[in-house]
């Protein structure tokens, strides 16, 4: 299958496979109005299998919550069809409304406008916890 | 301006000087009946209490402060739907100070976020009570004179009870520690605070169902309420209710030394005839829980001799 080279925009390599769909949702890459492509299952020598991501404009990304989503995602930035910049993610200290608490005893279930905030507690075990009850994060 | 929402924002010689300021002051109550004259606490209860708020009360009024405040959400504006950090800026420009319980965990961190005077978080759901916690350490130094080289067994509900977690927490710092776990299956400490505390700290934990093959190894029996407040499912806590009840025959092969403990309220996981035995502490507990809170509220004030 073959996908034309953008000119300028981003590629989000290395996305998990299967991955690709919540990265796709949550950037709100369908409110775009240039051409967006995702690669779902494309080949990977590392990986064995991979989705891939590209935009075709560059666009105001939030790596914190990219890196929480799926740690492994490189950015690439190209300009004038040269990569100029990649980006390697790392797992965010601090998140912020990427995810809800899913605790029904949190504050954050009464009080709507509160923002939700998860902290990494555990690099190693890759726990976040919510700032306010401190449940563990479950799976997005 | 500082406030505090978990114990373990204290460090280990500012718990030692509370701990040492409420000892002097059971010795000397006088010199500290004029601390907080012209103070005011806030005590916000959003959830129903009697010890921890009438406590809290007594401890002012014993500084020679005052009292305002709320012991139920209905009669606050929290009923009308008002947020908690509304609510604590609000109460900032009336009260130097404000004690908070809410049924929902995080809440008193939100209003410390929010507030201009500190908060001392007196409860929130399952979470957080460390005044509680300080009142158990107090407790501890007063009947063993030492916080090493202890065998703390807590019994009943591991889960849900956050005196539990705060105080493994709290005496976690201390060296040669063991801890008996002991708990019906569906009850037991949760995983993370095993993983982020117990194995950490290198501290030797056992769990067991059985409290009669626990209770001679201990140095302190720390009993807890199964609490209908936090199941969803009132069957799982009928069930579950009854599964530790602390009598005078599980006793006789106790330590003699053993110092029984219980945060209260308790409904039957300790008998009434345990209540003669001088090995009961849990209403000293009470007792010692104003004197940390004196305590608390001068060094939140800054108002320490």
């Amino acid at each position: 299958m073959i996908i034309g080279q953008i000119k300028n925009g981003i590629v989000l390599d290395h996305i998990t496979a299967g991955r690709g769909i919540t990265l796709y949702n949550f950037l709100g890459l369908d409110k775009l109005d240039c051409q967006v492509a995702f690669i779902k299952n494309a080949e990977s020598v590392k990986m064995g299998r991979k989705d891939i991501i590209k935009i075709d404009r560059i666009i105001d990304i939030d790596l914190d919550a990219l890196g929480f989503l799926d740690p492994g995602v490189t950015v690439n930035i190209i300009e004038d069809g040269k990569l100029v910049k990649r980006q390697y993610l790392e797992l965010p200290s601090r998140i912020e409304n990427v995810i809800k608490c899913k605790n029904p005893r949190c504050i954050t279930t009464v009080e709507q406008e509160l923002p939700h905030i998860f902290v990494l507690t555990d690099k190693e075990r890759q726990t976040y916890r919510c700032l306010y009850c401190e449940s563990e994060a479950k799976e997005v | 301006m500082r406030s505090l929402i978990d114990i373990q924002e204290l460090s280990t010689d500012e718990i030692d000087r509370l701990i040492d300021t409420a000892n002097d002051i059971i010795d000397n109550p006088q010199r500290y009946s004029e601390k907080c004259k012209g103070k005011k606490l806030a005590t916000l209860f959003f959830e129903p209490s009697t010890r921890t708020r009438l406590s809290f009360e007594a401890a002012m009024y014993d500084l020679g402060g005052h009292v305002i405040g709320f012991s139920e959400a209905q009669s606050s504006s929290s009923a009308k739907g008002e947020s908690v950090a509304d609510t604590v800026r609000t109460v900032g420009y009336y009260a130097d100070i404000i004690a908070m319980r809410h049924p929902k965990e995080g809440a008193p961190m939100v209003a410390a976020m929010n507030s201009r005077i500190p908060i001392i978080n007196a409860g929130d759901g399952g979470h957080n009570h460390p005044t509680q916690t300080l009142t158990d350490l107090l407790t501890i130094k007063r009947e063993k004179k030492r916080f090493d080289s202890l065998t703390i067994g807590f019994c009943g509900d591991l889960k849900f009870g956050r005196t539990v977690h705060s105080l493994i927490g709290a005496m976690s710092r201390y060296e040669n520690i063991k801890v008996v776990l002991i708990s019906p299956d569906e009850l037991k400490l949760p995983e993370y605070i095993k993983q982020t505390i117990l194995e950490p700290k290198g501290i030797e934990y056992t769990e067991t169902t059985s409290l009669e093959e626990a209770i001679p190894t201990l140095d302190i029996l720390y009993m807890t309420r199964v609490q209908r407040e936090r199941f969803f499912n009132e069957q799982d806590y009928i069930r579950l209710k009854d599964s530790y009840i602390l009598t005078p025959e599980k006793l006789v092969t106790a330590k003699k030394n053993l110092s029984i403990m219980h945060p209260l309220p308790r409904v039957n996981e300790i008998s009434v005839a345990v209540d003669k035995d001088e090995r009961a502490c849990y209403f000293k507990q009470v007792e010692n829980g104003k004197f940390i809170r004196m305590a608390l509220i001068m060094m939140l004030l800054g108002v320490e001799q």
